[in-house]
């Protein structure tokens, strides 16, 4: 915050461009990722005249959302992207569904033609409230200056309250230039306050099940994140207070720490086999800001059959979409879990301890299972060795990790241990190929002095590798571990399970030379290929203070395990090195 | 209902039916929003886009000076759709109430129809005759049309046009259901 922040009237009379300056200052807005173009020249006329606000300049508009992505996750705070009209704002439209499916909180200031050339098929006019209706959280076109400075501070709150999400304010560029008053951030609607705190009844009745459940289970999301990290304390709390087993959703891996003594590891489709199992066994399931995916629950009529269903979340539409909830609790997650806590202790913090040590020695024989064992090998890097490495030798840092969508971001969430909450970037509803080194821009931009590293696979990470222009230009010295097996890993795994490995289209052909890639932008290139060198290697990336593309070179055909196959039950995991041939009937084959 | 072919459910991991009543049910919901540029956008696209059905849509400002629109809406589904589409209806931002009519207590539900009517000789009396039984009105005449205005429950409606189509009905109009709760208490 320089001394122009404090300069008082933040109202009076002002241009909309202006306007938008102000605005983001009184937000607190001290980052913007974005790109230029003719309809939001204005606006960087205005940020050209200022210097409390840093503009990123991305490589292309999705490159500047899943920054602002990236940037809301590891800093809790919301995102902001600036875009252009028409192709800009198309180009925003991956990174906003991105947003939606994982509730994260960013708003999107796009340009728009002159209010008077609306609808008359002008250059670079497209419909952009139209267009991002469905992949917003909600938007706005603001055609009167005197609106937009209101509509601006209502912009932070919708994306903010409630459960997070993106937003965008379309301003068409006529209102850019036009005068209007200003009157700070006061001046939104306060219409929109969604209930944080949860029904007291239905509270009590959670815990008075914890108290006889016998085998509970704490399944916990992303909201937990979103709630902010009083959320994660408070789980931590219950968690050690109760002694019931723990897991999470590929969204919410760092509330609880991997080293926690309850953890479980990830559940789901590539989630561990103590995991699924206990999710199956359960007889008391208490599901916290996490929405029952389709990559969680596998086929719901047998989706854990005997258990008692809490479901602890801020959204209503949430509870009862997938599975019915018996103790539906609707609230945000820190305030209900802070409740929560007083109403268990209140009635004696009593849980069924002799059930509970039986159920954690049944638990205890499937971790014994060790279904993250891989067969290593000294020709060849396996991939989950080469995270193994990467975990062995980074955990102890402060480090942020992104990813890309694939086999490598499965590996990376069974192999990576997060300690803390907003450390670990990834795209789990939308699952965008694309987002991870955008987003570890973002983060790197939040957190200077700070490890980012983005693990990759070679065919996600070029659908974004022209942000290496952004990470040059600003020195950011993002690590892009690229786990290169020359293919669409988890396509061609889904070929060779379910297409009698005919591999359409699913290698990698004509890939660049990484490291000639990476001095072709001024960054550092490494590559590596023998298992005796990778930790050299990775310290060699780790020691450069700058963008590195780190090109590991790893086993072509590795399968990603444990699996559950498309339409089958937790109980019906597949454990790797065994015939996976007809895993999935005809009935699952529909499904993705 | 989602959109997914019968046999694939009972292998489908989008299988949503299992658990809850498979029977549909037709709800009639009132919906108050902001009457803001897209509102209408923003319901409809829900319906398209999670493939909801809507039976009857009809939308009007109630309160100019606040610029509150009223949407009633008929749409129908097994009990856990109906209890998604309120919810998803309560998620959108411009959206201040949704109720469900249909289980807040007995409701008048009525909508309006124009029924262009053309014939001569006996059929043309009849068109009348029957007009007069449903208590429709003229509202233009020529020797060989009425127009009839008719209001109703749409199953008056839909048994009023069963009975024109061989008279000559040609054209018809419908405006979709509007409806309020019985008794003295406002529960909007």
């Amino acid at each position: 915050m320089t001394g122009q922040t404090q300069t008082p009237p933040t109202g009076g009379q002002m241009t909309g461009a202006k306007m938008v300056v102000q605005a983001l200052r009184d937000q607190g807005v001290d980052t913007v990722f974005g790109y230029p173009g003719g309809a939001v020249l204005p606006i960087y006329d205005e940020l050209f005249q200022q210097n409390d606000i840093r503009h990123v300049l991305v490589r292309h508009e999705q490159g500047a959302i899943h920054a602002a992505e990236g940037y809301a996750r590891s800093t809790g705070k919301p995102g902001v992207a600036i875009v252009t009209s028409g192709p800009g704002a198309t180009n925003a439209v991956t990174g906003l569904t991105d947003a939606l499916l994982d509730s994260i909180p960013i708003v999107v200031l796009s340009g728009q033609v002159p209010t008077f050339m609306i609808g008359s098929d002008a250059f670079q006019e497209a419909d952009t409230v139209g267009i991002t209706r469905p992949c917003t959280k909600h938007n706005w076109l603001v055609k009167e200056t005197d609106a937009l400075g209101q509509t601006l501070h209502e912009a932070f709150h919708v994306a903010t309250a409630g459960r997070p999400g993106p937003v965008l304010v379309d301003i068409p560029k006529d209102v850019q230039f036009a005068t209007g008053q200003y009157g700070g951030k006061e001046t939104r609607s306060t219409r929109y306050n969604p209930p944080v705190k949860g029904d007291a009844a239905a509270i009590a009745a959670l815990a008075q099940a914890m108290e006889t459940a016998k085998r509970p289970v704490f399944y916990t999301g992303g909201g937990v994140i979103n709630s902010g990290p009083e959320a994660s304390k408070l789980l931590r709390d219950l968690v050690a207070a109760t002694g019931f087993p723990i897991t999470s959703t590929l969204m919410g891996l760092g509330a609880y720490p991997a080293s926690g003594e309850q953890w479980l590891g990830m559940l789901g489709m590539h989630g561990l086999y103590e995991a699924n199992m206990a999710m199956h066994g359960c007889d008391l399931m208490i599901c916290i800001g996490a929405r029952f995916d389709d990559r969680i629950t596998g086929r719901i009529d047998a989706f854990s059959p005997n258990s008692i269903r809490a479901h602890i979340d801020i959204d209503p539409s949430s509870l009862n979409k997938v599975i019915r909830t018996d103790i539906p609790i609707i609230g945000d997650v820190a305030s209900v879990l802070g409740d929560l806590m007083e109403a268990w202790s209140a009635r004696g913090r009593k849980t069924d301890r002799e059930a509970l040590s039986q159920w954690q020695a049944r638990i205890g024989e499937w971790r014994a299972k060790d279904c993250l064992s891989f067969r290593n090998s000294e020709t060849v890097i396996k991939p989950q060795y080469a995270l193994q490495r990467l975990e062995a030798l980074t955990k102890d840092r402060d480090r942020y990790i992104t990813t890309e969508v694939g086999q490598h971001q499965m590996w990376a969430a069974q192999y990576l241990g997060f300690e803390a909450p907003n450390r670990w970037m990834t795209s789990g509803g939308l699952g965008t190929m694309g987002y991870g080194f955008p987003a570890s821009i973002g983060v790197q931009m939040a957190h200077p002095g700070s490890l980012v590293i983005n693990v990759a696979g070679e065919a996600s990470w070029l659908m974004n590798m022209q942000e290496m222009g952004t990470a040059a230009q600003y020195r950011l010295p993002v690590k892009q571990f690229i786990l290169n097996n020359e293919r669409l890993g988890m396509v061609r795994q889904w070929q060779e399970l379910l297409h009698g490995e005919r591999y359409s289209q699913s290698w990698s052909e004509a890939l660049p030379d990484f490291v000639k890639l990476a001095e072709a932008f001024g960054a550092k290139g490494i590559r590596c290929s023998d298992p005796a060198q990778l930790d050299d290697a990775i310290m060699e990336m780790l020691d450069y203070d700058g963008p590195v593309i780190f090109d590991c070179l790893v086993e072509k055909h590795e399968n990603c395990f444990p699996m559950i196959p498309s339409g089958k039950a937790h109980n019906e995991m597949l454990m790797g090195e065994v015939s996976t041939a007809h895993a999935i009937e005809a009935g699952g084959a529909v499904l993705v | 209902m989602l959109n997914i072919k019968e046999g694939s459910t009972s292998h489908s991991a989008y299988n949503l039916r299992s658990t809850f009543s498979d029977v549909e049910e037709r709800h009639t919901l009132a919906v108050i929003v902001e009457n803001e540029p897209g509102v209408l956008a923003r319901v409809i696209g829900l319906f398209s886009g999670r493939g909801y059905n809507i039976e009857s849509l009809t939308v009007a400002e109630i309160d100019h000076t606040g610029h509150m629109s009223r949407i009633t809406l008929v749409t129908s589904g097994t009990p856990q759709v109906i209890e998604q589409i309120k919810a998803q209806l309560g998620r959108i931002i411009p959206v201040h109430e949704v109720h469900d009519l249909t289980v807040e207590g007995p409701t008048v539900e009525r909508e309006l129809a124009l029924f262009k009517v053309r014939g001569e000789g006996d059929a043309r009396v009849e068109a009348l005759r029957l007009a007069d039984i449903f208590r429709a009105n003229v509202v233009d005449s020529t020797l060989e049309s009425f127009v009839f205005e008719i209001t109703g429950t749409p199953d008056k409606i839909d048994a009023f046009a069963e009975l024109m189509r061989p008279l000559g009905l040609t054209e018809l109009a419908r405006t979709g259901v509007a409806a309020l709760s019985r008794g003295p208490e406002a529960r909007i």
